[in-house]
C-alpha cells in the first residue's frame, strides 16, 4: 500500500524519462546513497570493510562494466579478468614512470588503456559470436597472463614478479585508512554506475540492445555493427579496467599475475549471470551474492561441522565450499535464470498490488 | 632436420590427446546444444576414482595381480561416470531445456565447481599416479635415415594409438549402430528427431555417458602422464582452441584440429619461444584459433553458419 504510484502524474517529457520514474524509487536510492556514505562508516568495523565492502564495490564495478558488453550487447567475453590486469598494470606503470602523476589520472589513464586494447580484442567480434567468442575472448586471459608474468617491462624489473604502491592520496585526501578506501571506491562506483545508466538509456545503449537482440536485423536498420561491437568492447573495458586499478592500488596494495587469473574472470561472468544480464541493478546483487556466499560458507561450515561434533579440515572445507558453490549455481540457474534482478522486479510488481493478488 | 621431425611427431601425439578432450566437447554440443565447460572437472573427477579405485581394490578383494585391479577399477569409473551424466541430465539439463547459451555454459561450470569439490572431498587432493603399465623409456627410431636417429617417447605412441583407437571406435558406433544414428538424427535437427519418435532424454544420458567414457580414457592417458591433480581440469582449456579451430559441430575437425593445435604449440614454443622469454604454448593455441577464426568463422569443419532475419 506504502508502495504506490497513483497521482504521480508526468506532465512533461522531462519527469517521463527519469531513471526512477515512480517517487517512492527515488527517495529509497538517495536514501540507500546516503546511508552508505554516511551510515556504513559509521557502524561497520575495520574487517568488514576489508573483507566485503571493498571488494563489493570493486567488483560490482567490474560486473557493472562487464554486464555492459555481455548483458546489453550480447557479446559474451571469458576474459574480463585479463581487462583488469591491464588496467592495474597500466595504472601502476603510469603511477610509477609519470612523475606527479595523481592517482586518479593513473586510474583513468589505466582504464583508457584497457579500452584500446578491448578494442583490439574485440576485432574477432565482428567476424564470430556466441560461444566461438567466448573463447575467442579467453585467448586475451591466456595472453595477458602470461605477457605480465613474462614481461619484465610491464612490472618494472621487480625480482619478485609482484608490484605494490602506496601513499595513495587523492586532491591532498590521503586513503590510508579502510573508511577513506570505501568512500573512494563508493564515489567512483555511483560515478560510474550513472553513467553506464544513462549510457545504456541513450542512443549508444539501444544500439547495443539491437545488435544483441539480432545482429542482423539492427545492420539492417542502419546500425553499424562494428561502430556498435567495438564501442561496447571499449566503454566495458574502460569501467573494468578502473576496477582491476583500484582493486590492485586501493584493495590489495601489492600484487601479482594471479590476481586477475580466469577464475576472476568466471567470477565476474557468474556474478553478471546470476545478477541478471541486461540490468545495472542486477551487477550489485550479483557482485554481493558471489563475494558474500564463500565468505558465507567458510564461517558456516567449521560451525555445522561442530555442531555435528565432526572437526572438518581446511583442505575440505574449501572442497566442500566448491560444491555447495556449484550446487548454488546450477540451483539459481534453474530457479531464476533471468538472476536476482529479475526476482527484484517480480517483488516490485507484486508489491505495487499489494494486499490483491492481481 | 631430425630435430624438427622430433619436434613434429612430438606435437602431432600430444594432438592426439588434446583431440581426446576435445572430443568430449564436440559430442556434446552437437547432441544437447550445451558448451560443456565441464569437460575438464569430468576428466579429474574419472581419473582420481581410476586412480583411488585402482589403489583400493588390491586392499579391499585381496587381487595382487595389478591387470585385474586396473580393469575392475576402469569398469568401476566408468559406472560413476553413468551415474554422473545421468544425474547431470536428470537434475540439471532437463530443467535448462530452451535456456540461451549463457545460461548453459555457466550451468555446466557450476557442475565443473560441484564436480572438482566432489571429487576432492570423495577422493582425497594429493597427487595420486595411475599405472596402466604404459613403457616410459624412450626409444630411437629411423637411424638409418637421420643420424643419430629420432627420440620418441614410447608413452606418447601408445596414447596415441589408444586416442586413435577410441576415436575409431566412435565413428563405428556412430555410423553403424542404431543407436548412433539416432543421435546423429537428434544432432542434425532436435525437432524432427523427436517427432519420429526418438527420446531425447535418453540420447542425451546416452551422449553424456560417452563423454563421460572419454573423459575416463584421457584422464587415464592424462592422469599417467602427469599424475591425477587437480590441474588435470585445466586440460580442458588447452582443448577448447582445438575445438574452435576445428569447429564445433565436427568430430574429424575436433582430431584434426588437435593436431595442428599440437604441432603448431610444439613448433611455436621450439622456435619462437626462446625469443619472447618461452612459456607461450598456453596462448599460442588461442592466437592460432583466433587467426583461422578470422577467416572460417565457422571452424575448419563446422557447419556454415546462415543468418536469417
Amino acid at each position: 500500500m506504502i508502495y504506490r504510484e497513483n497521482g504521480q502524474f508526468k506532465t512533461t517529457y522531462k519527469t517521463d524519462q527519469q531513471i526512477f520514474p515512480i517517487l517512492q524509487d527515488r527517495w529509497a536510492v538517495l536514501v540507500l546513497i546516503a546511508f552508505a556514505f554516511v551510515g556504513i562508516p559509521l557502524l561497520v568495523d575495520e574487517y568488514m570493510f576489508r573483507a566485503i565492502l571493498i571488494p563489493f564495490l570493486i567488483l560490482s564495478l567490474a560486473a557493472l562494466g562487464v554486464n555492459l558488453l555481455v548483458g546489453y550487447c550480447g557479446q559474451i567475453t571469458l576474459g574480463a579478468g585479463a581487462f583488469m590486469a591491464i588496467g592495474a598494470y597500466a595504472a601502476y606503470n603510469f603511477a610509477i614512470r609519470i612523475d606527479g602523476m595523481p592517482l586518479l589520472g593513473a586510474l583513468l589513464l589505466g582504464g583508457f588503456t584497457s579500452a584500446l586494447v578491448g578494442i583490439i580484442f574485440g576485432v574477432p567480434s565482428l567476424r564470430v559470436r556466441g560461444l566461438y567468442l567466448a573463447i575467442a575472448t579467453l585467448a586475451a586471459q591466456f595472453f595477458w597472463d602470461w605477457a605480465f608474468l613474462r614481461i619484465k617491462w610491464f612490472t618494472n624489473y621487480s625480482t619478485s614478479g609482484s608490484v605494490s604502491v602506496s601513499n595513495l592520496e587523492v586532491f591532498g585526501w590521503s586513503l590510508d585508512g579502510a573508511v577513506d578506501k570505501y568512500l573512494f571506491c563508493l564515489i567512483l562506483l555511483v560515478v560510474f554506475a550513472l553513467l553506464a545508466k544513462n549510457m545504456v538509456r541513450g542512443a549508444i545503449g539501444r544500439q547495443w540492445m539491437a545488435i544483441r537482440d539480432m545482429d542482423v536485423a539492427a545492420e539492417v536498420i542502419g546500425i553499424r555493427p562494428m561502430y556498435a561491437k567495438l564501442s561496447a568492447f571499449a566503454v566495458s573495458s574502460f569501467i573494468v579496467g578502473v576496477a582491476g586499478a583500484l582493486w590492485g592500488f586501493v584493495h590489495l596494495g601489492s600484487w601479482e599475475p594471479a590476481a586477475f587469473s580466469i577464475d576472476r574472470s568466471f567470477q565476474l561472468l557468474f556474478m553478471v549471470i546470476i545478477g541478471g544480464l541486461g540490468s545495472i541493478m542486477g551487477s550489485f546483487f550479483g557482485a554481493a551474492f558471489i563475494i558474500v556466499l564463500p565468505i558465507f560458507l567458510n564461517q558456516f561450515l567449521p560451525w555445522l561441522g561442530g555442531l555435528a561434533g565432526l572437526s572438518i579440515s581446511v583442505a575440505t572445507v574449501s572442497h566442500i565450499e566448491f560444491m555447495i558453490f556449484g550446487a548454488l549455481i546450477v540451483f539459481f540457474l534453474i530457479v531464476e535464470p533471468h538472476g536476482l534482478a529479475r526476482l527484484w522486479s517480480t517483488g516490485k510488481e507484486k508489491l505495487r498490488l499489494w494486499p490483491f493478488p492481481h | 632436420m631430425a630435430f624438427f621431425l622430433e619436434t613434429l611427431i612430438g606435437g602431432l601425439m600430444a594432438g592426439m590427446l588434446y583431440s581426446l578432450v576435445a572430443l568430449g566437447f564436440v559430442l556434446i554440443f552437437k547432441a544437447s546444444g550445451v558448451f560443456n565447460f565441464a569437460q575438464g572437472a569430468m576428466v579429474l573427477f574419472a581419473a582420481l576414482a581410476m586412480a583411488r579405485f585402482s589403489e583400493w581394490i588390491p586392499g579391499w578383494l585381496g587381487v595382487a595381480n595389478p591387470i585385474i585391479a586396473n580393469i575392475l577399477a576402469f569398469i568401476i569409473a566408468a559406472l560413476i561416470m553413468f551415474v554422473v551424466a545421468w544425474l547431470i541430465e536428470r537434475l540439471v539439463l532437463r530443467h535448462l531445456v530452451n535456456q540461451e547459451g549463457a545460461t548453459l555454459l555457466m550451468a555446466t561450470l557450476g557442475i565443473a565447481y560441484f564436480l572438482e569439490g566432489v571429487g576432492q572431498t570423495i577422493f582425497g587432493s594429493d597427487i595420486y599416479k595411475i599405472d596402466v603399465g604404459m613403457p616410459k623409456d624412450p626409444v630411437l627410431m629411423l637411424e638409418s635415415v637421420f643420424e643419430g636417429g629420432i627420440l620418441i617417447n614410447k608413452e606418447d605412441f601408445y596414447a596415441a594409438l589408444i586416442a586413435a583407437a577410441l576415436v575409431a571406435a566412435l565413428a563405428l558406433f556412430f555410423q553403424k549402430t542404431g543407436t548412433g544414428r539416432a543421435l546423429r538424427a537428434v544432432a542434425d535437427d532436435h525437432q524432427a528427431a523427436q517427432s519420429i519418435g526418438i527420446p531425447l532424454n535418453r540420447i542425451w544420458v546416452i551422449v553424456w555417458c560417452v563423454a563421460g567414457i572419454v573423459a575416463l580414457v584421457a584422464g587415464i592417458i592424462w592422469g599417467s602422464k602427469l599424475g591425477v591433480q587437480f590441474s588435470l581440469a585445466t586440460v580442458a582449456l588447452r582443448a577448447l582452441p582445438v575445438v574452435i579451430l576445428g569447429g564445433l559441430t565436427s568430430v574429424p575437425g575436433a582430431i584434426v584440429g588437435g593436431l595442428i593445435i599440437g604441432v603448431g604449440e610444439k613448433l611455436s614454443e621450439v622456435y619462437l619461444g626462446p625469443l619472447v622469454g618461452g612459456g607461450i604454448e598456453i596462448w599460442f593455441a588461442y592466437m592460432l584459433a583466433l587467426v583461422f577464426l578470422l577467416f572460417r568463422p565457422q571452424g575448419l569443419f563446422g557447419e556454415k553458419i546462415i543468418d536469417r532475419v
